[in-house]
């Protein structure tokens, strides 16, 4: 018996909304699981700390240590100037944390497995640091692409290199929390097709699927370890873009 | 009403003696975490090595990705084909380069020389 490792990437119709010209609009698998974790988020949040208790209870514990981590790590990256950024970046995480966690659950729908979704929040992100940029330093906001301390006829090389770099961020910010989800549930899904064909093969089939079941196993944990960190990184590279939109020129921070 | 004026007064003075304790609290833990910040580094985060390659690779492709792009439409535009996009797509290699160099910390933002 053969496994697509793909299918489970595919994008169903599940009930016309509207139509707009001649394009129909779906509500698809997708938007629905998008709607899940944005769900899932606010029960998390809201629900756990409706009761505001001094003394927190389990969950509530869990929604504060969420909020405390990505409050920290959004301080030190950027400074306190940097806090009115918060609810950006924290929606950020936690819409990609469960957003990944979700689809680690049998028949879920791993929207951050498609690089549309990415690539839409890393754009967010990147024309969120231009447009401040410009808006709170004005044209000395320019400058980031002009490093201190080179030899003025390397200049211009310099700034060029600096310039694709920048524009190249939005893309490997976007196709590297893509790439991990794709490639993680690819991976998961081929290994526990071994199972499957295995099992086929009789008795001997049987014996030899255990190896490829443990490895399943231990894959499975290592995804919920990638589905954590990937929305952690992503939300931490937002934070370090963001720093450069807030102070283009110096950096106070120098451990990145 | 006498008893409870002196109750309501009493549990004012206790209210007033917590909000200080709470205060001095805030203080203390807010000395403390200016003291000892979280070091935590970014970059080491993903520690997995499909994780890790995964990063280096998609900087270096995002880079020469993007040169490839400027350099193809700086062509299409401004009519220099073919030094506009193979000028910008070298460059662009350059700069997935310092894109992986700067994702491992080996380089700091703005520190072109390298140190010694």
């Amino acid at each position: 018996m053969a496994v697509d490792p793909i299918h489970q990437f595919e994008i169903h119709n599940v009930f016309p909304i509207t139509q707009i010209g001649t394009a129909q609009i779906h509500l698809t698998n997708s938007a629905i699981f998008m709607a899940i974790s944005v769900g899932l988020t606010m029960l998390l949040l809201l629900g756990t700390t409706g009761s505001r208790r001094l003394v927190p209870t389990r969950m509530q514990s869990v929604a504060e240590l969420t909020y405390e981590l990505m409050a920290n790590t959004l301080r030190n990256v950027t400074g306190d100037e940097g806090m009115k950024f918060f609810p950006f970046v924290f929606s950020l995480f936690m819409f990609i944390l469960f957003a990944n966690l979700i689809g680690l659950i049998p028949y879920g729908f791993t929207v951050t497995s498609h690089l549309i979704i990415t690539a839409a929040l890393a754009l967010l992100v990147f024309f969120t640091v231009i447009i401040y940029g410009f808006w709170k330093n004005g044209l000395a906001w320019l400058k980031l692409f002009v490093p201190s301390g080179i030899p003025t006829f390397m200049i211009p090389l310099i700034v060029v290199i600096e310039l694709l770099s920048f524009f190249s961020r939005p893309i490997s910010h976007s196709v590297r929390l893509f790439a991990n989800m794709l490639a993680g549930h690819i991976t998961l899904k081929l290994v526990a097709g071994f199972i499957a064909m295995l099992g086929g093969v009789g008795f001997v089939g049987w014996l030899g699927a255990i190896a490829p079941l443990a490895l399943t196993v231990a894959l499975t944990a290592l995804e919920f370890l990638v589905a954590a960190l990937q929305a952690f990184v992503f939300a931490i590279l937002t934070c370090i873009y963001l720093n450069d939109a807030i102070h283009p020129s110096h950096d106070p921070h120098p451990a990145h | 009403m006498d008893d409870d004026a002196r109750e309501e007064s009493e549990n004012r003075s206790d209210e007033a003696a917590l909000a200080a304790r709470l205060s001095r609290l805030g203080k203390r833990f807010g000395d403390e975490r200016a003291t000892r910040l979280p070091q935590q580094d970014v970059r080491r985060t993903d520690s997995s090595a499909l994780g890790q390659g995964l990063r280096l690779s998609s900087e270096l492709v995002a880079g020469v990705l993007v040169g490839g792009v400027f350099g193809w439409l700086l062509d299409h535009f401004v009519g220099t084909k073919p030094f506009g996009f193979i000028v910008l797509l070298l460059l662009g290699f350059v700069a997935g380069l310092v894109n992986m160099m700067r994702s491992v910390g080996m380089m700091a933002k703005g520190d072109w020389r390298l140190r010694k």
